[in-house]
């Protein structure tokens, strides 16, 4: 048995300590808004927070996640409706397919935990995923305007 | 659109013709055997597969109003990125006078209703200004054999210039009936009455109900035969920008794709394929797999024309069949593929350039009399490699056959009526026994057109009756048997005369047939090369410059390495060569690109508009800052008009795109913020080929496999990029998925000319 925190949420799990937490959270426990891209941590799609830090999910293994705190796409709505984040990609209008959108999301809110006000090279440097459909410009935006948003 | 065409059936004597000139799609229904010729069709009257649930009503075969006044618009299209789920619903909402915030989309029901008629239309070999006699008959026929085929296809950026008819006859249609409903109700005649935000209102009493009220009603009136469609100077909701339906649910997780499928008691596979195309599996050790915790089966499946062979795992969970696969020590018979070589292919390309039988499919005036007596002569080889698509979402299919006859598939594609159709043949039911859904797609660019994954999880799952399965490609699959962006040659012979006119055109290009190739899939049978593909030259053989002396030819070449159609088709190669080489007769004749395009465009006032905005607003004119270049290009496609000017620079020895102004003009934009989108989408995804993108075989394996060997542009390579817009009127409509793509690569590298002085003639960019 693996014992973490999801979203709040203790859980146990009963599985192959192998199995990496991006496959624990979709098939185990029903949490299919973090995405596979890749599987090799490359494109991001995974991403979500351990213990506050983003982290590429499709290559953590379970095991090293007992007794952390996973927070997942499904877990960063607030009492009061949307994160910050959330709200400046809807008023971006950030999304297209939206699958690689709930990584590029958990990215970005992980970077605004520890850079209130980040810099176009700051963003540059901590926001590597991949989005096939082009959505950068305006994931720069959304961030930008969550920034800006969360100090006011 | 639609209105334009004759509804006269065709002579039979020309069915033959449209035989040959028939695409995959086509091909698809002949070996169904579902098609019905020329059937004249009512696009409005609710099919029988759509059920109006509990409380809602039915207004014509697009709408579902709810009592709560929420207007459900059917949709006929696959969201997979570009909007159009939100597009056409507001096409809908236009017409109906309905509230904005109270419309939301469902997927329609697989029904012929919905089919998408215009993509057949679109894929005649002639060029678009082509007006001869034979051209219209062929258009408007592939026009009506789509109306007649019933094919739901998302793709060759036709849906709003498809939908954009039925759609805004259905919400007029609608709200026709919601006003007899009202009129009746308030004993008033229906001119009385008038309609804004979902309510009816009779402004001399003061009545008014919202279309809610109305909905029982409005549905028990007779559908109207003749409605009055909006002028357009008089829309309220179309050309502004307006925020997307499906944007709240791709924000917070709870958007499904068909990767998100979970059902009771599902089962998940993996599956290792063939390494080399055409391979076949000789053995393999299932035992140890079978002893790992939640392995349920381990098993082969042979190739089909659609799909490879293949070793598949059936596990309790995706990880315990993913990570079984280490387990099946599989021996392969690569056959007769094992030795396929880039570099020895593209050697042939080469060599095809001036050898092997061509076909013609644009010639006009006397090319070796125009070369005769030229000023100047140009020629110039380039080449371009195969691409994968990458979608996001990696290649999934979820199904389950029914011992009592019958299956059900989720399935993200591009065309729900192929599904229908091949999972009925997988599962050897019939097409009225199978259910599709089909959820988001997480991206697709031509991809999921493709029913190959669908033939697998079709295979698998029957041989596990009442279980759901969801069969998972890995990303290393789907970028080793993917159906590939053709790799092309392309060679020009240009002659200049002393004022910098183009007085002899030629061109070559080399490379396979993506819609041949597709219909050989779908029916090996009906696999013929007397069929021309449109898509091979597209991008080369209907330039807009003024060309008097041309001639376009092609060679099709059969290499074992499956294509398919990946966004902008073969604009994407056509549009890199001819931009390029334009750029370089420009640089003969002494010219700037810019003034040497506008002079050849003397015919083409809308082209020159676009082309003359980018310029502008890019500031062609003012010299660029320091150690930055810039480049133009422009291509028409998918009935719009695109010039991009790219600003380019060099950092640590790599080309940095610090810019890209863009100019559009598809004739309206329908929702100005989504055409932004997409152009800023297609620009991005482009720049990803130019810079990074090739795949390259050697001993028959595809050398790339995942995303660190298969680079993409990301946030720090984005370049700033701007998007203006010309609406040149309605009877332009052109598509807006696409186009962004072919300029980007030529522009990018016509700037590194002026950067460098080295003509970039092969892609990926390489200095």
């Amino acid at each position: 048995m693996i014992s973490f925190v999801v979203n709040g949420k203790p859980v146990e799990l009963d599985v192959d300590p192998e199995t990496p937490l991006l496959w624990a959270l979709r098939d185990h426990l029903g949490l299919t808004g973090t995405k596979f891209g890749c599987g090799v941590a490359a494109c991001g799609a995974c991403t979500v927070h351990l213990d506050d830090q983003a982290m590429r999910s499709c290559v953590m293994p379970v095991s090293a996640c007992a007794g952390k705190k996973v927070v997942t796409i499904e877990g960063l709505r607030q009492p009061g409706g949307l994160h910050p984040i959330q709200q400046a990609w809807v008023d971006a209008q950030a999304p297209q397919c939206g699958y690689c959108q709930s990584g590029m999301i958990m990215a970005a809110a992980a970077l605004l935990k520890t850079n209130g006000k980040p810099s176009d090279a700051d963003i540059d440097a901590a926001i590597t995923n991949i989005c096939r459909c082009g959505t950068y410009p305006r994931v720069r935006t959304a961030i930008h305007a969550a920034a800006a948003a969360t100090k006011a | 659109m639609t209105g334009t065409f004759s509804t006269s059936p065709a002579p039979r004597s020309r069915r033959r013709r449209i035989f040959l000139i028939g695409t995959g799609v086509v091909a698809g229904a002949l070996a169904i055997g579902v098609y019905r010729f020329y059937r004249p069709r009512d696009r409005l009257s609710p099919p029988a597969a759509l059920h109006p649930g509990t409380s809602d009503t039915i207004l014509t075969a697009w709408i579902r109003l709810g009592t709560d006044g929420v207007v459900t618009v059917q949709m006929p299209r696959q969201e997979m990125g570009q909007g159009i789920a939100s597009t056409l619903a507001l096409i809908v909402a236009e017409e109906m006078d309905a509230d904005p915030a109270r419309v939301s989309f469902e997927e329609a029901p697989v029904d012929a209703t919905y089919a998408n008629a215009t993509v057949l239309g679109d894929g005649v070999p002639f060029r678009p200004d082509d007006s001869s006699v034979i051209a219209r008959v062929v258009r408007v026929s592939q026009f009506r054999m789509g109306e007649a085929l019933g094919v739901q296809v998302t793709g060759g950026s036709t849906s709003v210039r498809d939908a954009w008819g039925p759609m805004r006859q259905a919400g007029a249609t609608a709200r026709a009936m919601l006003l007899q409903a009202a009129a009746s109700r308030f004993g008033v005649g229906g001119d009385t009455l008038s309609v804004a935000n979902g309510v009816v209102e009779h402004k001399p009493s003061g009545k008014r109900a919202g279309f809610g009220e109305l909905a029982v009603d409005a549905g028990r009136e007779p559908m109207p035969r003749e409605v009055a469609l909006k002028d357009p100077a008089q829309f309220v909701l179309l050309g502004k920008p307006q925020r997307r339906l499906d944007i709240p649910a791709k924000v917070d997780g709870s958007a499904l794709f068909g990767i998100d499928t979970r059902l009771p008691g599902m089962y998940y596979a993996a599956l290792t394929q063939s390494p080399v195309f055409g391979g076949s599996v000789v053995s393999f050790d299932a035992a140890k797999a079978k002893t790992r915790r939640g392995v349920i089966d381990v098993f082969d499946i042979p190739a089909t024309s659609n799909s490879a062979a293949a070793v598949v795992v059936v596990a309790e969970h995706y990880w315990q069949a993913r990570a079984a696969l280490a387990d099946l020590a599989i021996k392969w018979n690569d056959g007769p593929n094992a030795s396929f070589d880039s570099a020895a292919q593209r050697k042939r390309y080469e060599e095809l350039l001036t050898q092997g039988d061509a076909r013609v499919y644009d010639r006009a005036g006397d090319v070796a009399g125009g070369l005769a007596g030229a000023a100047k002569q140009v020629t110039a080889d380039y080449y371009v490699p195969y691409l994968a698509h990458a979608a996001m979402e990696p290649i999934n299919c979820t199904a389950v056959v029914r011992k009592a006859g019958g299956c059900e598939v989720w399935l993200g594609h591009q065309a729900p009526t192929l599904v229908k159709w091949f999972a009925a043949r997988a599962a050897d039911v019939d097409t009225s026994k199978v259910t599709v859904h089909t959820p988001y797609l997480g991206g697709a660019f031509g991809r999921r057109f493709e029913v190959d994954v669908l033939m697998q999880a079709v295979t698998i799952a029957k041989r596990l009756p009442d279980t759901p399965v969801q069969l998972i490609w890995s990303r290393e699959e789907d970028m080793t048997h993917d159906v590939y962006r053709p790799a092309a040659a392309s060679r020009f012979r240009a002659a200049l005369d002393g004022s910098a006119n183009i007085v002899s055109w030629s061109n070559r290009v080399v490379g396979q047939s993506c819609t041949g190739e597709l219909t050989a899939r779908l029916l090996p049978a009906a696999a013929s090369d007397m069929m021309k593909d449109k898509t091979t030259v597209e991008g080369a053989f209907d330039l807009p410059y003024m060309l008097p002396n041309r001639v376009v030819e092609h060679v099709l070449t059969h290499d074992p390495i499956p294509v398919g159609y990946w966004r902008s088709v073969g604009h994407s190669y056509n549009a890199f060569f001819t931009e390029s080489f334009i750029d370089e007769c420009a640089v003969a004749a002494g010219k700037d690109p810019v003034a040497f395009r506008l002079a050849l465009l003397r015919h083409e006032p809308r082209f020159r508009k676009v082309l003359e905005l980018a310029a502008e607003k890019a500031g062609w004119q003012t010299p660029p800052p320091a150690g930055v270049a810039r480049g133009v290009a422009l291509a028409e496609s998918f009935h719009s008009i695109v010039a991009e000017v790219a600003e380019v620079e060099m950092v640590n020895g790599a080309p940095r795109v610090r810019r890209v102004v863009c100019a559009v003009d598809c004739g309206f934009a329908v929702n100005p913020d989504i055409v932004v989108a997409q152009m800023e989408s297609a620009i991005i995804f482009g720049l990803t080929a130019a810079l990074h993108g090739e795949i390259t075989l050697k001993g028959g394996r595809v050398e790339q496999s995942n995303f660190p060997s298969y680079e993409m542009v990301r946030l720090a390579s984005t370049p700033q990029i701007e998007v203006h817009i010309v609406n040149s009127g309605l009877e332009h409509l052109g598509g807006i998925g696409e186009p962004g793509t072919p300029p980007i690569a030529p522009a990018v590298c016509n700037a590194l000319f002026k950067l460098t002085g080295k003509r970039i003639r092969s892609l990926p960019i390489r200095l």
